[in-house]
């Protein structure tokens, strides 16, 4: 270290020496007093970088080791009923017999994966185009003002609990849909519906977000080549943004899928295989929470309600998997 | 400005950390009571009464479901489990290990919704349409119409006394499942041809039917002497002998103030008002009063 | 001209979609506001709850829904904010990265009730933290953070390349250029995320019911003493929230006014709601303009 601090004061004094400018006096610079220690040390800003480097680290850290306890408490759970209970896995994934108090033969999910995912779907490709063109209506087609009212408004429906949807879907779409279907009015249609309402914020909150983020000077450059308001949104805009826009699907469909309480008063919650739209069925979620609190922890029953829930995460990374494959696909 | 704005919530931040490490609580005199939330709101309310006319006393009524309740009594975790079942019918729970005390009766009553022109069921037909066997309202003198069974959630006190006392240990047909009472009478309100059952507090409106099992009436003077059968106690579990603290609350449960004063009041019954006595298999003695 | 007409014809379209959302939005809120609004009273507001009798009101539910929420967010937003400029500034882009993000977006796909029971067994147990405000506003930020921080993400990757090159033009560090440049534009976007989460977190019921718990304790609200149990600031004590008690009144309450409590509570809900929301808006279009000393368009 001290070698390095003579060779570099070696340097600087060569170089001062070997300085001729000659309007500075270079008596006054006294070259004796350049203090090669501050020289070398880290500047402020470098300290700077490193606390602002550090403290971000330390944040993703935090959430990384949160995900991480999240998976492995919910996957000690939910494979205790594999290991500990010597439920057959295959047999858990392809039979519609749920009835854990019954013993290890009567634990299938079959008709609530298919539910869950078939009123996730529905629900979502719903609500993208709705979402998709209230934040196109908010960023190209409004002014300003109007736009930040329905902003607003939207972001309200966030608020609003899960119990109230619940109530709201029971009193006016369950009997709607009784009275043009017929049956029961609950089902996957009654959940559908009510989710659709729930994750409209949500996407097309982020959705805005999405399109605000695409540059001014692509749109300006469509529009100095000719192009029409929809040739500029569809050619340019939404092209641009698509990977966000999947996102926030993404993020819509994950509330859609976790969604409980709303979605068990109007699904009827009975754990059938849907053979149609308005027959009552169950999701995992809304099984998961109407049952958890009658089971005793560490029993087969309560294991198999954990199992369910980390088939809840196994399929949210599948579909959130299969929707940045299609996003890639659609940028080429 | 930002530099201030980011420090100061990263300070709170930490303040909050060390604010939580540091403060474990002491657990000395707090009593929390976890589980059925059939029961909550009545030992809410005996727990607020109780904190009024004991000052110094800590206690937490919190529901969360009865399974939860045996859980954690088991566990150690709470100082009273409350249960809407007997803790030795659940599989997992030691049942040696906790004490029983029985702090009220609440009778079950079915219920189905107005337009089905039923007001009087056998037990039979009962358990014939739970069971699947009776599918239209026609086959028990009502109008014309499917029969929508919403059953409640498998393991809940309700379906647990209903299924004992009703299906015998027959198996219930796959439907429709609800898990709290106030759900459940809103959808027989407003769905036609359901029928489901639910705890006496609940059945006081009018917007519902009340069904009377072969002519004897869903009320509070039919339970004490097993003449209406629907019904089950309402339990609280300690784990071993209670504390100091616990024992004199659950001393407070039973006394006359709360039996006779706020649990009739609830629309629940006293256990001292009972003529008979039910143990966990549902055998039914008399009491020699 | 067919680019013409399908101008006109897409124009049309993104019109009836937007105001069949606009019935929608109305329908909700006017149904929500047109049977509470006439229950709301100076005596529901400043009285406590019931647990049997008619006339209950919820003075203690909503001051334990804003301290909540306050909470939530002072614990959330350092972690949030800090994961999002890692991730949007500093991370490299590779797998891991990769996989944090998506192990983020899939953390927030958890039903409620499965980060309510794992808060119950982890904080309220384990930490010995009891049913709890504290514990509650610690699960709502499990439940918080993906949202969050993937909202902050978002917005930071929005701010324009250009601002951060005239950072680094200016020989800021990046640390500077992130948090005198960056962070003050992507403002409004960071603020929506916290509209956005505040708003889930006024709205759950489900993860507070086996943390904050159900029902509260008396509440002394002249006691400052953050660490008496009677005091209304005191962390250690179970609350229940707005939301909350919506859901324990139509499920397991015997209040006989229990629709009249729920709508009525519902409204006040969303008139909370409607308030924080401008607020937020308020405060932060005042921030945007300080820092970044422009006119907000």
């Amino acid at each position: 270290m001290s070698e390095k601090n003579d060779d570099l004061k070696k340097v600087v004094n060569q170089a001062l020496a070997e300085q001729k400018v000659p309007h500075v006096k270079l008596d006054k610079m006294k070259p004796s007093t350049v203090d090669i220690d501050k020289l070398t040390k880290p500047s402020k800003e470098t300290h700077q970088e490193y606390w602002g480097k550090g403290l971000t680290f330390l944040a993703i850290v935090l959430i990384i080791l949160l995900v991480v306890s999240i998976i492995g408490f919910v996957g000690e759970h939910g494979l205790a009923t594999f290991f500990s209970d010597h439920v057959n896995i295959i047999h858990f994934l392809t039979s519609t017999d749920w009835d854990p108090t019954q013993g290890k033969n009567h634990v299938g999910a079959l008709a609530m994966i298919v539910t869950s995912f078939l009123v996730t779907l529905i629900s979502a490709l719903i609500a993208a185009p709705f979402a998709i063109a209230v934040a196109l209506f908010m960023t190209e087609y409004s002014s300003k003002r109007s736009a930040k009212f329905l902003q607003s408004v939207t972001e309200l429906l966030v608020g609003i609990p899960s119990v109230v949807y619940g109530f709201l879907g029971l009193t006016i779409i369950v009997p709607a849909i009784r009275n043009i279907f017929g049956g029961t009015g609950f089902g996957i249609l009654a959940a559908t519906l009510v989710l659709f309402v729930m994750v409209l914020p949500t996407i097309t909150s982020l959705t805005v977000d999405a399109l605000k983020a695409v540059p001014t000077e692509l749109k300006n450059s469509s529009a100095a080549l000719g192009a029409t308001r929809w040739q500029t949104i569809y050619h340019v805009i939404l092209r641009a943004s698509t990977s966000r826009i999947l996102t926030a699907i993404i993020f819509g469909m994950a509330r859609a899928f976790g969604e409980a309480l709303a979605v068990q008063m109007v699904i009827g919650n009975a754990v059938l295989m849907p053979y149609n739209l308005v027959s009552p069925s169950a999701t995992l979620t809304s099984q998961l929470t109407s049952q958890m609190g009658n089971t005793v922890m560490g029993t087969l029953p309560n294991n198999a309600l954990w199992s369910l829930a980390l088939l809840l995460l196994l399929m949210s990374l599948l579909f959130n998997f299969l929707v940045h494959l299609i996003g890639k696909k659609g940028k080429k | 400005m930002h530099k201030h704005l980011l420090g100061k919530l990263t300070i709170l931040f930490l303040f909050i950390v060390t604010f939580l490490t540091g403060c474990a609580n002491n657990n000395s005199s707090k009593i929390t009571i976890v589980g059925s939330s059939a029961l909550q709101p009545l030992a809410e309310q005996a727990g607020n009464d109780y904190r009024l006319s004991h000052s110094g006393s800590n206690i937490v009524v919190q529901g969360g479901g009865s399974g939860t309740g045996l859980s954690q009594i088991q566990a150690g975790a709470v100082q009273i489990g409350s249960s809407d079942v007997f803790a030795d019918t659940q599989k997992g729970i030691n049942a040696h290990l906790l004490k029983d005390y029985l702090v009220a009766v609440v009778g079950v009553v079915p219920i189905v919704n107005k337009g089905v022109g039923v007001k009087n069921l056998s037990i039979k037909q009962l358990q014939e349409i739970f069971t699947g066997k009776i599918t239209n309202w026609q086959q028990v003198g009502g109008k014309k119409g499917a029969i929508i069974v919403i059953n409640r959630s498998k393991g809940s006190g309700t379906r647990a006394t209903f299924e004992d006392l009703v299906l015998r240990g027959k198996q219930a047909v796959k439907s429709q499942e609800q898990d709290s009472n106030g759900t459940v009478k809103k959808i027989v309100n407003s769905t036609p041809g359901t029928i489901s059952y639910i705890s006496f507090p609940y059945a006081t409106d009018n917007n519902i039917q009340k069904l009377s099992i072969d002519h004897v009436y869903p009320t509070n003077k039919n339970i004490p002497d097993n003449k209406w059968k629907l019904w089950s106690y309402e339990h609280m579990y300690t784990k071993g002998k209670p504390n100091k603290a616990t024992a004199s609350f659950l001393k407070y449960m039973l006394s006359k103030k709360v039996q006779t004063g706020l649990i009739p009041k609830t629309g629940y019954l006293s256990v001292n008002q009972m003529h008979v006595k039910r143990d966990s298999h549902n055998k039914v003695t008399k009491l020699g009063k | 001209m067919h680019a013409k007409r399908n101008d006109k014809i897409a124009t049309v379209f993104i019109y009836i979609f937007v105001a069949i959302v606009i019935c929608i939005l109305a329908g909700i809120l006017g149904e929500i506001l047109i049977t509470g609004l006439p229950h709301l009273s100076w005596h529901f507001l400043s009285s406590s709850a019931s647990s049997f009798q008619a006339g209950g009101g919820v003075r203690d539910q909503l001051f334990n829904s804003v301290y909540l929420l306050i909470l939530t967010i002072a614990i959330s937003l350092p972690i949030a904010l800090g994961a999002a400029i890692y991730l949007s500034e500093y991370a490299k882009d590779n797998w891991i990265t990769n996989t944090i993000r998506t192990s983020i977006e899939i953390l927030s796909s958890l039903p409620s009730i499965v980060v309510g029971l794992f808060g119950y067994l982890l904080f309220v147990i384990q930490f010995n933290l009891g049913f709890s405000i504290i514990s509650g506003a610690l699960a709502l930020t499990f439940f918080n953070l993906p949202i969050l921080t993937s909202n902050i993400e978002q917005a930071l990757e929005g701010v324009p390349q250009s601002q951060r090159e005239a950072g680094q033009a200016l020989g800021l560090s990046n640390w500077k250029t992130i948090r005198g440049i960056v962070l003050p534009a992507a403002l409004p976007g960071i603020l929506t995320g916290i509209v956005l989460s505040a708003g889930r977190v006024f709205g759950e019921a489900a993860a507070l019911i086996y943390t904050a718990g159900q029902s509260g304790s008396t509440i002394d609200y002249s006691n400052w003493n953050a660490f008496s149990p009677t005091s209304f600031l005191n962390v250690m004590r179970p609350a229940e929230t707005l939301a909350v008690h919506i859901w324990k009144v139509n499920t397991e309450g015997i209040i006989p006014d229990a629709t009249i409590v729920s709508a009525a509570t519902s409204a006040l809900l969303v008139i909370v709601v409607i308030i924080f929301n401008f607020g937020a808006r308020a405060l932060g279009n005042m921030l945007y303009r300080k820092l970044t000393a422009s006119n907000t368009k």
